[in-house]
């Protein structure tokens, strides 16, 4: 008797086993919804980025469904999202997407916040066959290592700084320049370190100070008192916020005079808020920016995203969330022209994107990057005591001219 | 790019000034570490995250409109009673145990410090402006930032009023007697709990005025408290315990190393210098002592 019950209950727990395994092949789509993972940093350092670029992709979400949702094969979907937290951690982030895989049965990922977290997430997706559209990983060695389902509606990050060389050759009179760097140790800013070594080479500029930050580093006194030594054209830094933030008020105590100073993350720093008018004419890169001339049919342009945006999360949206958001629009673009849930059909229809998003035109290159859309520099400008960022190149875009070259600050009120 | 402190050496001016004025600040977590590895033999790991919170109680003040600077003044009684607090929840009970548990429960805390400030105060990394202007000298060629000068004036002033208490007050005189021999001090009459627990407030407190006087002159964040734990740590393993004048010296030498070895080696070796430097001092001590340890045998 007692083994009858016990072959019973192997023989039940076999058939929920096989349901299960079943029900979790169908969960990519279930009812009337398309269900993405993402794994997302909820908490930890990255937790503020994290939390614009989830907020970029609810919006989206809730902005798709209520117009339409995604039509395939005559039946319009809903988007729904899981997320984790990945703490901000590599492996945590590695071992959640492959539970997304594997337990929640998810076949299309979004990607999370950081080109650390992207490159940690993005071999498992790839074992898998999971198309991923990432919108928060910028590192050129993402696109260069033959991913077959990554895809990123971002400039890559080689791209951020090239043109603000480019732009201190012209204001030199088409002369090559001298130019100091200083980046910090991480794959992402050594990108950018790449992209302006690139620059200089096709410029026959010099680069003579070359610094590399370590990633305890709060200090860039040395860095500069060399720059201050040498007088370079241009001084390019980039280190995430605390870069930004530490150059700045770095810079402005030890009274550095650069004709040029260009940056990354001005924006994440809230750099024109925190240091007011010690960071005018700094020029920073960014992805995006809400005065650029970019529609589509669900956000109309980028002021009324800013405005839309504002209205939901009460602040304004940084490019973190706007890209987020562009993710979404592709992946609907991509179902819709696929026609079907298969994924290495939705992937091709991935590969083959090309659209126009609020965000900027996205189409995809070999490696995935997205090679439709360029940079933009803004320049920190204020007025009294406020200081706002006005774009300044391309010049497609350009709301106010480049204040070139930066006053000394013997000269600065 | 070959050497530029030997062409301009002006900078080397400007290196040394910048090396000592940063290593005083650093001197003074240190002393703080110092004086709770003397007492309580307990290296505390999370020494650099109580520095950040004392740096995020300056900046609470500045975001209220209060001028950043009186945080040096605010920060160590709020982070005494931190401290005070952290001792008797936490640290009382690890504190005859060995050197092992007690770094991992003041890594504990460090974790459980950096999220409880991330979920309060945000991931952003932060500043608060003193708008105190900068001092320049030979010409405009080195410039000195007045925020880092009063941050080595008023680190100068919190360790001199500190010595002086400790040879003079009841307290001072309880906590030197515990650090000598807590069994003994304890047959004598002296309540080791209570020196115990002010050893710890004092020692946040410091961290508290630190943490002011950072956040006016770096940036802060809530995950960056470790550099100063291991650069505090470095301090006093040189310096050795309960020795504040080899504390001062040994901040500012481990200030002037670390601007010279950025000049000569390169940023990127700045903080790899450091730790080959530390490298080098304990196996130098090693050799010392067992050359001394000769005449026993």
């Amino acid at each position: 008797m007692n083994k009858l019950v016990k072959l019973f209950t192997i023989f039940i727990s076999a058939i929920t086993l096989t349901i299960a395994s079943i029900s979790s092949s169908f969960a990519k789509v279930e009812g009337e919804y398309i269900v993405l993972g993402s794994a997302i940093s909820l908490t930890g350092k990255y937790s503020s980025n994290g939390v614009h670029t989830q907020n970029g992709y609810n919006m989206a979400v809730d902005r798709i469904n209520k117009m339409g949702g995604v039509k395939v094969g005559g039946k319009s979907y809903k988007f729904e999202i899981i997320y984790y937290d990945d703490e901000s951690n590599p492996k945590r982030a590695a071992q959640l997407a492959e539970r997304l895989i594997k337990q929640d049965g998810v076949h299309y990922m979004l990607g999370p916040y950081s080109s650390g977290l992207t490159k940690a997430i993005a071999p498992v997706t790839e074992k898998y066959k999971i198309p991923m559209v990432e919108a928060n990983g910028a590192s050129r060695s993402l696109f260069t290592k033959g991913y077959k389902y990554l895809f990123a509606v971002l400039s890559p990050a080689n791209q951020y700084l090239e043109v603000a060389i480019d732009l201190a050759v012209e204001k030199n009179g088409g002369k090559p320049v001298r130019i100091a760097q200083a980046f910090e140790q991480d794959a992402f800013s050594q990108d950018v370190r790449l992209g302006i070594l690139d620059a200089a080479k096709r410029t026959g500029s010099e680069i003579i100070i070359d610094d590399k930050l370590p990633k305890e580093l709060n200090d860039m006194a040395a860095t500069l008192a060399k720059v201050k030594a040498t007088k370079p054209d241009v001084l390019v830094v980039s280190g995430h916020t605390k870069g930004a933030l530490t150059a700045i008020r770095q810079i402005s105590e030890m009274k550095v005079d650069v004709p040029m100073l260009a940056m990354t993350h001005c924006d994440a720093a809230k750099l024109s808020k925190q240091h007011g008018k010690n960071s005018e004419y700094a020029l920073c890169a960014s992805q995006w920016h809400k005065n650029l001339s970019y529609k589509d049919k669900f956000f109309g342009g980028g002021k009324k995203y800013d405005k839309d945006f504002k209205k939901e999360f009460g602040y304004a949206p940084p490019y973190q969330s706007a890209e987020s958001s562009a993710a979404l629009l592709v992946f609907k673009d991509a179902f819709e022209r696929a026609n079907s849930f298969d994924r290495d059909k939705v992937r091709d229809a991935l590969k083959t994107t090309d659209m126009q998003t609020f965000y900027g035109n996205i189409k995809f290159g070999p490696g995935g990057q997205n090679v439709a859309k360029p940079m933009i520099l803004f320049q920190v400008r204020c007025k009294g005591d406020t200081c706002e960022n006005k774009v300044v190149a391309p010049t497609k875009w350009a709301s106010d001219k480049f204040y070139h070259p930066i006053p000394k600050w013997s000269e600065r009120s | 790019m070959d050497f530029l402190i030997f062409k301009a050496p002006i900078l080397m001016v400007q290196a040394s000034l910048d090396g000592i004025l940063l290593g005083i600040l650093f001197a003074l977590i240190a002393y703080g570490m110092a004086l709770q590895w003397g007492v309580m033999n307990i290296i505390n790991i999370a020494q650099g995250d109580l520095v950040i919170l004392g740096g995020y109680i300056a900046y609470t003040m500045y975001l209220a409109g209060i001028h950043p600077a009186w945080g040096v003044i605010v920060s160590p009684i709020i982070m005494y009673f931190v401290g005070w607090a952290l001792y008797k929840l936490v640290i009382n009970k690890v504190v005859d145990r060995d050197l092992f548990i007690s770094i991992l429960a003041t890594f504990g805390i460090a974790i459980v410090f950096q999220q409880l400030m991330n979920f309060v105060f945000g991931a952003d990394v932060v500043v608060a402006q003193s708008e105190y202007g900068t001092t320049m000298l030979f010409d405009n060629s080195v410039t000195l930032p007045n925020s880092k000068i009063f941050a080595a004036f008023i680190s100068v002033l919190y360790a001199i009023g500190l010595v002086i208490y400790m040879k003079r007050s009841r307290l001072g005189r309880a906590i030197r007697a515990t650090a000598q021999n807590a069994r003994a001090a304890k047959i004598l009459g002296v309540d080791t709990e209570k020196v115990y627990a002010a050893t710890f407030g004092i020692n946040a407190a410091l961290c508290g005025i630190a943490g002011a006087l950072i956040s006016i002159t770096l940036t802060l964040h809530p995950y960056v408290g470790l550099p100063y734990t291991v650069r505090s740590f470095m301090i006093v393993i040189v310096a050795g315990l309960g020795n504040l004048p080899a504390v001062a010296i040994s901040g500012m030498g481990l200030g002037l190393f670390e601007e010279f070895a950025d000049y000569i080696l390169g940023t990127e070796f700045r903080i790899g210098a450091v730790f080959m430097l530390l490298v080098f001092i304990l196996v130098y001590r090693r050799f010392k002592l067992s050359k001394k340890r000769e005449y026993l045998k």
